[in-house]
């Protein structure tokens, strides 16, 4: 199938038939997770990831007494692939986790500040854990959406006698920016969004880049097992900004 | 003009030697200010168990690793999220560059082991294990050839130490094939603006290619400062 | 035209011209281009770079010093110095005729032997076959052996065997140098030609080494 991936690609063709350009059909249901705090899952095509969002009380980090807490995991559960095995996180499920992580945390998407409990000894720590439902291509870019939904769609618990009453809310988690990720794949000297499994193990490179909603750019990862002209990176930034404002229009 | 008295694109006083792990089949220092980065290759090696052989292509592993005592506050031992995802990236930064395909079934090892961290140590840590291949005479395209970039109230600047590395508005780590024009390593976290981006690309390239100069020289001094 | 240069992967040599390439470079377009760090080799013939460190990866024909590894079933596994162990067969080794079903066959070879053989067939994945079906192979029995960087043995062995002749007379000791690094040595005293040995590859690159070490054999 890979064999025919590439023959088709450089014939100006993708296996199912999009464009080069074209995401697979976007489907994104928000509050999935009853007991989450806030919830989402995103499907690309027939990748599939599901984002939870639990808010807990924590006690703050030491150079950031007056700031909450951000905490991204990501689980690779065999479920979803035969390529993933039980065991601890591999290096692509960290990878994933903290590329997520720093779409958010560079973006200061969310409003830190705001989740204080008590200065210097208690803030909201925002727990966001990635599920991975479905791995049949792209999860960095689904991961990155699943997560800015789900926080966008967060609300913070009632906190009464110093103890969190689930399910009675407050207000809604203070979210300010809502960073798009958006993954351009490398083959031969054609570029690629939104990739297949199959596309995405005959790609040459891969850069993810993370962009804001007035285009400033907060992550860049470059991934794969070949180099990038120095020239092209600014071309593949630019096809990432394009795709992104479509991709925000979706979240709502 | 920066805190430690540096222009904006000037890099920290660096220094490389050779031969530093003298079991391993190559091996160098590099320090980039207070940053010291130890770096050992092995291999082509015979991969064992057996059963990992069975890939016909050559495996390359790349190991990163924090000492405990190499920053202020101790640090545990042992591989952390971070370590990994950053063994991974450096792994893809030199990866391009072997002759991977002249040894199937076999495997190459790097080590890198930061000493002393004073920012940018990734990259500080790709230049010594770029030299250490050398060294070992493992083939390669090009020497790879690392270092960090970024923006610090609201200036762009090359080479972050610790503490910009903390304060940064942004920070870019970057590492290249200079007579390929090809980039192997490009991860960025901060806020900037596309324009900034591209001439931060540009920074990085530069600083490069005097770091490019000087791996070059302390690789042919092994040879002829004799 | 860069010859006798110290290059450094990546480095320019010259352009193709129609000459043939060896060991140590790389080509893109016209143009070759060092992969290693070691001492470029030009003439109108021929383009190499001859690496200054790096594993021994075995080509067929080469003689090199393998140690028995392992007795297996109808042949031995023999550790040749590299990446890649290589395998003897029966039938490369000995000439009699055997049930091998009611053999031991560390009869004729065990763990630990040491052997003067050729590497006979290399796959394009490397697996190795090596046989002693010639006159120059044999069982080495005693003496010791040393190790040094492949690339340096032909130097070792100088033009038409002129300095390894020379450490043989002058130091009193049988010394087979086998292509893949391995240095086979026999001898009552065998302090000088390690010695010496040793000195080879460390300055293999340099200026006046036959000079050097005939001076350190006087």
């Amino acid at each position: 199938m890979e064999e025919y991936a590439i023959e088709l690609i450089e014939r100006g063709k993708r296996i199912d038939g999009r464009n080069f350009d074209e995401f697979r059909k976007i489907e994104i249901k928000t509050n999935v997770a009853g007991n989450a705090e806030g919830s989402a899952t995103v499907k690309l095509g027939e990748t599939e990831v599901i984002a939870g969002v639990k808010m807990e009380i924590a006690k703050p980090f030491e150079d950031t007494p007056n700031e909450g807490v951000l905490v991204v995991n990501a689980e690779f559960s065999p479920l979803a692939s035969p390529d993933f095995e039980s065991g601890p996180p591999s290096e692509n499920a960290v990878e994933l986790a903290r590329i997520v992580d720093r779409g958010i945390r560079e973006s200061k998407a969310i409003k830190m500040d705001e989740l204080v409990i008590e200065a210097g000894e208690k803030v909201w720590g925002i727990f966001i854990d990635i599920h991975i439902i479905n791995h049949k291509g792209n999860l960095i870019d689904a991961a990155a959406l699943a997560a800015i939904t789900a926080l966008s769609n967060t609300r913070v618990p009632k906190i009464v006698d110093e103890k969190i009453v689930r399910k009675e809310f407050e207000r809604r988690l203070p979210v300010e920016h809502q960073p798009i990720t958006v993954s351009v794949c490398k083959l031969g000297n054609k570029y690629i969004l939104d990739p297949l499994l199959e596309e995405e193990n005959i790609l040459d490179a891969k850069l993810s880049v993370a962009i804001m909603e007035d285009d400033r750019i907060c992550a860049l990862q470059k991934q794969g097992n070949k180099g990038l002209e120095f020239d092209e990176i600014e071309t593949m930034i630019d096809l990432a900004m394009e795709k992104s404002k479509e991709i925000r229009k979706l979240i709502g | 003009m920066r805190k430690d008295g540096r222009q904006s694109d000037q890099l920290r006083e660096i220094k490389m030697k050779l031969d530093v792990v003298t079991v391993a089949n190559g091996s160098a220092e590099v320090r980039f200010g207070n940053t010291v980065a130890l770096a050992a290759a092995y291999g082509p090696r015979g991969l064992f168990p057996r059963h990992l052989q069975e890939s016909e292509a050559c495996r390359l592993r790349c190991r990163y690793n924090m000492a405990p005592f190499s920053v202020d506050e101790r640090k545990s031992p042992g591989p952390d999220r971070r370590s990994v995802e950053i063994s991974k990236v450096i792994r893809l930064a030199l990866g391009p560059t072997i002759f991977l395909e002249d040894f199937p079934r076999a495997g190459i090892d790097g080590f890198i082991e930061i000493i002393q961290a004073d920012g940018s140590t990734r990259v500080t840590g790709i230049n010594a294990l770029s030299l250490a291949l050398a060294s070992a005479g493992i083939p390669m395209k090009d020497l790879a050839v690392a270092c960090s970039v970024g923006k610090i109230d609201d200036t762009l600047i090359v080479d972050l130490n610790g503490e910009e590395d903390n304060n940064s508005q942004a920070d870019m780590a970057f590492a290249m094939l200079l007579s390929k024009n090809l980039v192997t390593l490009l991860q960025m976290d901060g806020i900037l603006t596309k324009d900034e981006l591209i001439e931060l690309l540009n920074m990085a390239k530069s600083s490069c290619e005097k770091i490019y100069e000087m791996q070059k020289s302390v690789l042919k001094e092994k040879y002829s400062g004799e | 035209m860069k010859t006798k240069e110290i290059v450094l992967p990546g480095d320019f040599i010259d352009e193709r011209k129609g000459r043939k390439l060896d060991t140590g470079v790389y080509l893109e377009g016209n143009n070759v281009f060092s992969k290693v760090l070691g001492i470029s080799k030009v003439d109108e013939n021929e383009i190499s770079v001859i690496a200054l460190s790096g594993a021994y990866i075995p080509k067929v024909g080469d003689r090199v010093i393998g140690i028995i590894d392992e007795v297996e079933i109808s042949g031995w596994s023999v550790d040749i110095n590299s990446p890649y162990t290589a395998f003897l067969p029966f039938s490369e080794a000995v000439e009699e005729f055997v049930d091998m079903s009611r053999t031991d066959l560390s009869r004729y070879f065990d763990i630990g032997n040491i052997i003067y053989c050729r590497v006979s067939k290399v796959t394009k994945n490397k697996v190795v076959q090596v046989s002693m079906d010639d006159m120059a192979a044999k069982k080495l029995y005693g003496g010791i052996t040393l190790k040094v960087t492949p690339t340096k043995i032909p130097r070792m062995i100088g033009r038409g065997g002129s300095m390894i002749s020379l450490i043989k007379t002058k130091t009193n000791c049988e010394i087979i140098p086998g292509q893949n690094g391995v240095v086979w040595i026999r001898g009552e005293d065998k302090t000088k030609a390690i010695e010496t040995i040793l000195t080879v590859e460390k300055e293999s690159h340099t200026v006046g080494l036959t000079e050097k070490i005939e001076e350190m054999l006087a």
